[in-house]
């Protein structure tokens, strides 16, 4: 037996030498290709302005300096967009989060009247492009008086319907076993109480899954905050913040860069930690 | 007798209040989410079918009933019809490519035997964690004449002089489907993942028993298994490709000249803008309407196909 499992790698690695050279070449060059402009934001950052008009190519900058960073944090108000990423994603991460937990909840379990209807509905909101709800969302956030408010990006970042998350947490939800439920009723837990003691706690990989997934979209969502904050450069989020700085400053390159750094790095960072959560939320949404 | 016949009717009574108060706990639950999704998609279609009838500039409380003359309207703007060509242009340039490249990363990254294969998940799949807009904002840089891409190519001899990438009507849309192939392949390459990984290793084990080559087993075995997904996977990506707006709007604005203005940016800025005169809400719910029914009618068509050729199969 032991001489099988030893011979075997062996064999393997002598066979695919060749090919999976040529793999590792060929995907080491695309990763390269794929991670420089993302390096190139975030080294150049640190780069003098001077530097960064003189020697265009260089990757790492001769002086480190965090001026650039100082200078957009304070003067371009980049410390004021930060905060109003962190809080919007935060709040509009958490709404989401119950919303398509409790519905989840009951689509998966539960064979109550107009549920087919409600999922047919639900559903059909991915053709929906954003472009054909802008305007009207936009008068109903002027309506509501949220214009430029940060409570306005909240409330429409956690529109719409998410089916990936719904798909996520009612197919979970329906393969846990019937006993359970059961159980908690001859312990005296009613609907709530099931679903607070019983179903909720064991829910929390799908939870994660949507907390990583949600921040990610809501972090870099775009077009809607664009659009309920033009008349209020207060509110906005980094990702529009920068679009702004841009607009004004078009050559403060560097500046331009520490602050798409500032954008870019949180959002990379959980990515990596959690990156296990993401690719199963995405496996799962193709799937189902 | 009675007892036994009041039974099944008393449990019916009972069956029935159990019922209604599930109903009732079911409704209770999804009910906020019913709500976020009428007030923000569901009741805004029809708002905008309704402004889109309308002579309005979004300003003022000021509306007139025109009926369908904004439409009309439309279908005579030539700007209306570029920025629509160029909706269909961009995904018929970005779905392709977009599904191909993806599946090669996902085939390669699919061997168990490759090492470091999550690294370079990662590293493929890192833009499309990044905002959109960051991206556009960041390439304008990149692909400019004083950026690395022209300096590559021009040292390389593949171009004889610099080329400003984005700025040139000619070279726009290309460029711009390049930078959408960077920043999304990741999403498809992982679709692609998942369908690959729900191959059996059984059935390839087989074919290569039988003296397949791994490209006979790649297309007569592999790809039929995942065609399904497969379908799936195009509908997404023809359906995204078509919604586009951020990367534009950051890298190009809809520009040069109006060479990558996609229907979203058009709505954009005949909405909330006035490069293109006074702000026009009726005019741009009409253009915004118009489209998303054509995104929907392709929708259910490609849908409609899938399951007709699933059928067959």
């Amino acid at each position: 037996m032991s001489n099988v499992a030893v011979t075997v790698p062996k064999d393997n690695k002598r066979k695919i030498t060749i090919g999976e050279i040529i793999t590792h070449i060929f995907l080491l060059c695309c990763s390269v290709v794929w991670l420089y402009p993302i390096v190139w934001t975030i080294l150049s950052s640190f780069k003098p302005q001077k530097e960064f008009f003189k020697d265009r190519l260089s990757l790492i900058p001769d002086t480190f300096t965090f001026e650039n960073y100082i200078r957009v944090w304070g003067k371009a108000s980049f410390g004021t967009y930060f905060l109003n990423s962190v809080i919007v994603t935060v709040c509009s991460v958490l709404l989401v989060l119950i919303m398509t937990n409790m519905t989840g909840y009951v689509l998966g379990r539960y064979r109550f009247m107009g549920r087919g209807v409600l999922m047919g509905v639900f559903l059909s909101s991915i053709c929906i492009p954003l472009v054909s709800t802008l305007i009207p969302v936009y008068q109903i956030v002027k309506s509501m008086g949220l214009m430029g408010t940060k409570l306005g990006l909240i409330l429409s970042g956690a529109g719409g319907a998410h089916v990936v998350f719904l798909l996520l947490f009612s197919s979970y939800y329906s393969t846990i076993p019937r006993d359970l439920e059961d159980a908690a009723a001859i312990d005296g837990c009613g609907f709530l109480g099931t679903y607070l003691r019983v179903m909720l706690p064991l829910s929390s990989p799908i939870n994660t899954t949507v907390i990583i997934m949600e921040s990610v979209w809501t972090w870099n969502a775009f077009q809607l905050p664009l659009i309920l904050t033009l008349n209020n450069p207060a509110a906005r989020t980094l990702a529009v913040g920068l679009y702004a700085f841009k607009g004004e400053n078009t050559v403060d390159w560097t500046g331009i860069c520490a602050g798409g750094a500032i954008a870019m790095v949180p959002i990379i960072i959980i990515f990596i930690a959690f990156q296990k959560y993401f690719i199963n939320g995405m496996a799962g949404a193709v799937k189902s | 007798m009675a007892a036994a016949t009041a039974a099944p009717h008393k449990r019916n009574a009972i069956q029935q209040k159990k019922w209604m108060q599930m109903n009732t706990w079911c409704w209770s639950f999804v009910i906020m989410s019913l709500f976020f999704y009428v007030v923000f998609q569901g009741y805004p279609i029809f708002c905008s079918l309704w402004y889109s009838l309308h002579n309005w500039s979004g300003m003022t409380s000021n509306m007139t009933f025109i009926g369908l003359e904004n439409y009309k309207n439309l279908l005579q703007d030539e700007l209306f019809w570029g920025a629509f060509k160029n909706s269909f242009k961009y995904m018929f340039m970005a779905v392709p490519l977009q599904v191909s490249v993806s599946l090669v990363f996902a085939y390669l990254l699919n061997n168990e035997k490759l090492r470091c294969r999550t690294l370079y998940r990662v590293c493929l799949f890192l833009p499309v964690v990044i905002t959109a807009s960051i991206v556009g904002i960041v390439m304008v840089f990149i692909w400019s004449t004083q950026g690395i891409v022209d300096y590559v190519l021009v040292n390389v001899g593949i171009l004889e002089k610099a080329v400003n990438f984005l700025g040139d009507a000619k070279w726009a849309m290309p460029t711009v489907v390049i930078i959408s192939v960077w920043k999304d392949m990741g999403t498809y390459m992982l679709y692609w993942l998942a369908a690959l990984q729900g191959v059996s290793k059984d059935v390839i084990e087989a074919a290569t028993v039988d003296g397949a080559s791994n490209r006979q087993i790649f297309f007569r075995v592999t790809l039929p298994i995942i065609a399904p997904t497969a379908g799936i996977i195009l509908i997404l990506c023809t359906i995204n490709s078509l919604k586009v707006f951020d990367l534009i709007q950051t890298l190009t604005g809809g520009g040069p000249f109006y060479a990558t203005n996609v229907i979203a940016t058009f709505v954009y800025s005949t909405a909330f803008t006035s490069t293109m005169g006074l702000p026009r809400f009726g005019y741009a719910s009409a253009a915004a309407t118009l489209f998303g029914a054509v995104i929907i009618l392709l929708g259910v068509v490609l849908n409609g196909i899938k399951s007709k050729l699933q059928a067959m199969q």
